[in-house]
């Protein structure tokens, strides 16, 4: 949305983050009620790793708040570049049920979730290390005005071991919060802009609500296909641009 | 007492959870549409300056100014509201989960709840005044 809004229309990138930031938070909230009804998601992981990303968001708005415009198109860039890989790439396969780990235990973070043949229990991993990467894409998150849904995924899917659509599903949930906490520093700063937020908030919830429905019958790998070239595409624009000084 | 724990399974509250936030969305959306009518009716005709950025006034940026903007029927002040709405949300869904937790009997997330609501809290405030 960021870049849309800054390459296609020439909005500066501070209005555009603002105006992402509220979209994301639309986004997410109105698809979520969609998402609970599936049964994937799992409150309690999101709700700890919530502690990670919002302290990474603030910190992240604050920062933004420091730093010129063109470092934040570079730093943009590459992070859109890196999800582009990371979303084209096939996923590691799963190694098979590894035992409880004690912190995911305690925590209370094992569940299960609905497949065609029953109930599929699984145990999260490496709680530390899926924390301290939630942080960064908190930061992320504060200081771009995205989701970084992809590394929320990476984060839980990768280093967790969650399965995927549990992964997906909690993410989304706690981009909403992410983004909430960021949003919160940016509204302080006059960098939410009324006229530019409005049509940008009705136009992904509209989007929203129809992409909710069709996600959950949509082919995973075309997705990430489609997905990754768009991202692609528009990852090297906002680097040739913070280069260039052009925003 | 049984019955009543049984009553807040996960499941359940986050289809709770679900419902408020698709409530909360739709409210704000309302207000955003109701506050841009507004605002395109009066200035719809004149091109906004978005490729320079000079920050929103004091009024648009905390929550007093933009109530009492928003009370005195101005489009932008009415935005800014439902947007506030929205960000309100996610933090509304935080504060709801401290109380089904506290239900379920669920200590150590009753705590960790908690502290992402004062986290939010204090994003909300920390630019105020």
């Amino acid at each position: 949305m960021t870049p849309l809004l800054t390459l296609a229309l020439g909005v500066d990138i501070r209005y555009a983050i603002g105006a992402t930031l509220v979209s994301v938070i639309a986004t997410s909230s109105g698809a979520a009620a969609a998402y609970v009804r599936e049964g994937f998601s799992n409150i309690r992981i999101g709700m700890f790793l919530e502690i990670a990303t919002t302290l990474g968001a603030v910190a992240g708005a604050l920062l933004a708040t420091r730093i010129s415009t063109g470092a934040i198109s570079l730093i943009f860039g590459v992070v859109l570049l890196y999800s582009a890989y990371a979303s084209s790439r096939s996923r590691r396969e799963r190694s098979e049920a590894l035992g409880p780990d004690p912190l995911a235990t305690r925590l209370r973070m094992n569940g299960s979730f609905p497949t065609p043949e029953g109930a599929s229990s699984y145990n999260v991993q490496h709680v530390p290390g899926g924390f301290s990467l939630m942080f960064g894409a908190g930061v992320l998150s504060g200081l771009l005005g995205i989701g970084s849904g992809a590394v929320k995924v990476i984060a839980m899917d990768q280093v967790m071991d969650i399965p995927f659509k549990v992964s997906t599903t909690t993410s989304n949930f706690m981009i909403g919060v992410t983004a909430a906490a960021s949003a919160g520093v940016y509204l302080g700063r006059g960098y939410i802009d009324p006229g530019l937020a409005m049509p940008v908030m009705l136009g992904v919830v509209v989007g929203s609500l129809v992409g909710a429905r069709v996600l959950t019958h949509a082919k995973t790998r075309w997705l990430r296909i489609i997905f990754g070239l768009v991202i692609g595409i528009m990852a090297l624009e906002m680097i040739y641009h913070g280069l260039t000084g052009r925003l | 007492m049984v019955n009543f724990k049984q009553k807040w399974t996960d499941q359940y509250v986050e289809e709770l959870i679900g419902n408020l936030l698709q409530t909360g969305v739709i409210l704000a959306s309302a207000v955003v549409l109701l506050g841009g009518s507004i605002y395109l009716i009066r200035h719809g005709l004149s091109a906004p300056q978005y490729h320079v950025f000079m920050g929103e006034p004091t009024d648009l940026r905390t929550l007093s100014g933009i109530v009492r903007d928003a009370l005195t029927l101005r489009g932008r002040g009415i935005i800014q509201l439902g947007l506030l709405l929205l960000i309100a949300t996610p933090v509304a869904r935080v504060a709801f989960s401290v109380a089904a937790f506290a239900l379920q009997r669920d200590r150590l997330y009753v705590v960790v709840t908690l502290v992402v609501l004062a986290i939010l809290l204090y994003s909300l405030t920390s630019g105020q005044g």
